[in-house]
């Protein structure tokens, strides 16, 4: 071969070796400003449990705690509340049995909670993230006649009834999530660890 | 010659040597032939051109006094409002122009769908134009977070939330978005950084390939007919005229008329209603509670209508993954237009009654659609959101179909006025 003829053999792989090897510097050069997106070391640390006093939550109502940047609800039902969790026709729920929705084994149960008369949970919709409106009278105008109490989203109408257990029909896929949790006392909730390890 | 009247020519001809600014001045003004027929559909364009300006400007302000933390961001806009000098006016301006973006850029869209601008041979003006609609759409959201008002926050978190719906990755990815687990802090942090240097720049660059685009293939017309197959004997189409000096004329009217009622907005109803700037967005955000009625801007109405209509699972696979899927197909149909229409001819003169039917009745839907994104939901309006779903999807399902169907009307050889 003369010297200064063009092999074009040669020129295609040196072209194409030069594009692989720059192609992977590029990929990996994007790795640290990929990774720069994930939560950092301060966020992940703030996921400590905390303490909720319920000695002054009456029958019927409902404390909001913040836990890890999410609202936490302890709602106390009275017992015509856990009287109606029973009447439901498990049909009118998606997950009635909460099979397919995240909860402690505890409280993997007909109210959802380890004690009934004590309801704990993440007060975000397991659709889109909002925070369902806490709605205990039945027959309120804005979810409709047929409602019994429960939690309605505002955002995209997703229904819930007083165990967090979503109905059919609506866009949220599971119940709403009940965090780890254990009674410190009759009036103290831990939320976040429960008698096992910390979650 | 030695007088004061040729010095700028010097000063062009030094210039010209050293950059061809009289070759783009004629390529892209002084000798781009535009058609001679362009009507009142063909302001939108010069038009968002300027919106953007105003965006870019007001914003440059606003970002001197604007403080991207979670502390002190709603603090920061109120600030501006009530004790920098002009601010509310420059604030006002900023968050008008958003809304006038959206406005001017669905006409600019429209008029596509009408005179059929995106057929052969502009199929990349208007990919270019729809990837120009996502990112000003991705600009709107993150500018929404910004005040740190009710509704920025739980309108992130919901959209945000949209992508945790992807099975498998999902979870991870919206963490990603977010930065934390929870909308925050580090959130809003990253949406500034995204929203006043990054999809600004994308932006500008796409505009400008949009528009390169464009004249390489020339501007398409109210008739769809091609000026460039009749030109006379130097060249120039017979049914063309510069766009400078007579579109940038015609263009500066419709801007007049344009700024008279931007103005009257910013100066007499900013909030329009709540719907321009919602009344939640004027209480901080509080992670612990939604607003009563949470409903995005009316610009993303219509595809927060088409996510909410869907209900029910469906072949294993939740309501929820559905509702982004179809809300995200919704956006993306608008792609595929170039080869999902058939139809011999472009403009809607010259189309039968079935694309006009067609047409019209997707434009009824998708303004429907609107109008329930900004309602809540209650069962009638969950059904009839389903039905306008239905059929948004269908006119560009069906469009193969009925665009071969339809009896068409000859095209005539020049452009009527």
């Amino acid at each position: 071969m003369r010297d200064d003829a063009v092999d074009p053999r040669r020129r295609r792989f040196l072209t194409g070796t030069t594009l692989v090897i720059g192609g992977i510097g590029a990929a990996f050069t994007a790795v640290p400003f990929v990774s720069s997106f994930q939560p950092s070391a301060r966020a992940k640390a703030i996921g400590a449990p905390v303490e909720v006093d319920i000695s002054k939550l009456e029958s019927g109502q409902r404390l909001v705690q913040k836990w890890r940047g999410k609202p936490v609800w302890v709602v106390r039902r009275t017992p015509e509340m856990v009287e109606t969790l029973k009447s439901f026709d498990p049909a009118t729920l998606r997950d009635a049995n909460s099979d397919k929705s995240e909860q402690p084994e505890y409280a993997k149960n007909a109210w959802r909670s380890e004690k009934p008369e004590y309801l704990v949970l993440v007060g975000i919709c397991t659709h889109l993230g909002c925070s369902p409106n806490y709605v205990p009278q039945a027959g309120a105008p804005e979810v409709g006649s047929t409602w019994q109490g429960g939690f309605f989203c505002p955002c995209h109408g997703s229904k819930f009834d007083l165990a967090g257990r979503v109905f059919d029909g609506v866009p949220a896929p599971s119940n709403l999530v009940v965090p780890p949790y254990r009674f410190l006392s009759d009036t103290k909730i831990m939320v976040g660890e429960d008698k096992g390890a910390a979650a | 010659m030695s007088t004061n009247t040729d010095k700028p020519a010097t000063l062009l001809r030094w210039v010209d040597a050293r950059f061809p600014l009289m070759s783009l001045w004629n390529d892209h003004l002084a000798k781009y032939y535009a058609p001679k027929n362009f009507n009142f559909w063909y302001y939108f364009g010069a038009l968002s051109l300027v919106v953007f300006v105003i965006q870019v400007l007001t914003g440059i302000f606003l970002v001197m006094n604007y403080k991207p933390d979670a502390a002190t961001a709603f603090g920061s806009v109120e600030y501006i409002m009530r004790d920098v000098e002009w601010g509310w006016l420059i604030r006002y301006l900023h968050s008008t122009g958003a809304s006038a973006f959206f406005i001017v850029i669905y006409l600019h869209m429209t008029r596509a769908l009408l005179y059929g601008s995106y057929k052969q041979p502009r199929e990349l003006v208007w990919i270019l134009g729809m990837c120009l609609y996502l990112a000003l759409m991705a600009e709107a959201f993150m500018g929404y977070l910004l005040p740190w008002g009710q509704m920025s926050f739980w309108g992130a978190q919901v959209i945000i939330s949209l992508f945790g719906a992807i099975p498998v990755i999902g979870g991870t990815l919206a963490e990603w978005i977010r930065g934390d687990y929870v909308v925050s802090d580090i959130t809003l942090n990253r949406f500034f950084s995204l929203h006043v240097i990054a999809l600004p720049f994308a932006i500008a660059g796409l505009v400008f390939l949009h528009i390169i685009a464009l004249h390489e293939v020339g501007s398409n017309n109210p008739d769809g007919v091609e000026i460039k197959k009749k030109k006379d004997e130097n060249g120039k189409p017979l049914d063309g005229i510069p766009f400078h000096p007579y579109y940038t004329v015609k263009d500066l009217v419709g801007l007049t008329v344009f700024l008279m009622i931007f103005s009257a907005v910013v100066f007499f109803g900013p909030e329009m209603g709540g719907y321009f700037l919602e009344a939640n967005n004027f209480i901080p955000a509080n992670p612990m509670s939604t607003p009563q009625h949470i409903a995005p801007v009316w610009y993303f109405t219509p595809y927060y209508s088409i996510l909410r209509a869907n209900t029910v699972n469906f072949l294993w696979i939740d309501a929820k993954v559905w509702g982004v899927v179809f809300m995200g197909l919704g956006v993306l149909s608008f792609f595929f237009l170039p080869w999902l229409d058939r139809s011999p001819v472009r403009s809607i003169r010259y189309r039968g009654g079935l694309y006009k039917t067609a047409l019209a009745i997707f434009i009824v839907c998708f303004l429907i659609l609107g109008y329930l994104g900004v309602q809540p939901p209650t069962e009638t309006k969950t059904l009839v959101a389903q039905v306008c779903t239905v059929i948004y999807f269908l006119f560009f399902l069906l469009m193969p179909i009925y665009t071969t169907l339809d009896k068409t009307k000859p095209v005539p050889e020049r452009v009527t006025m």
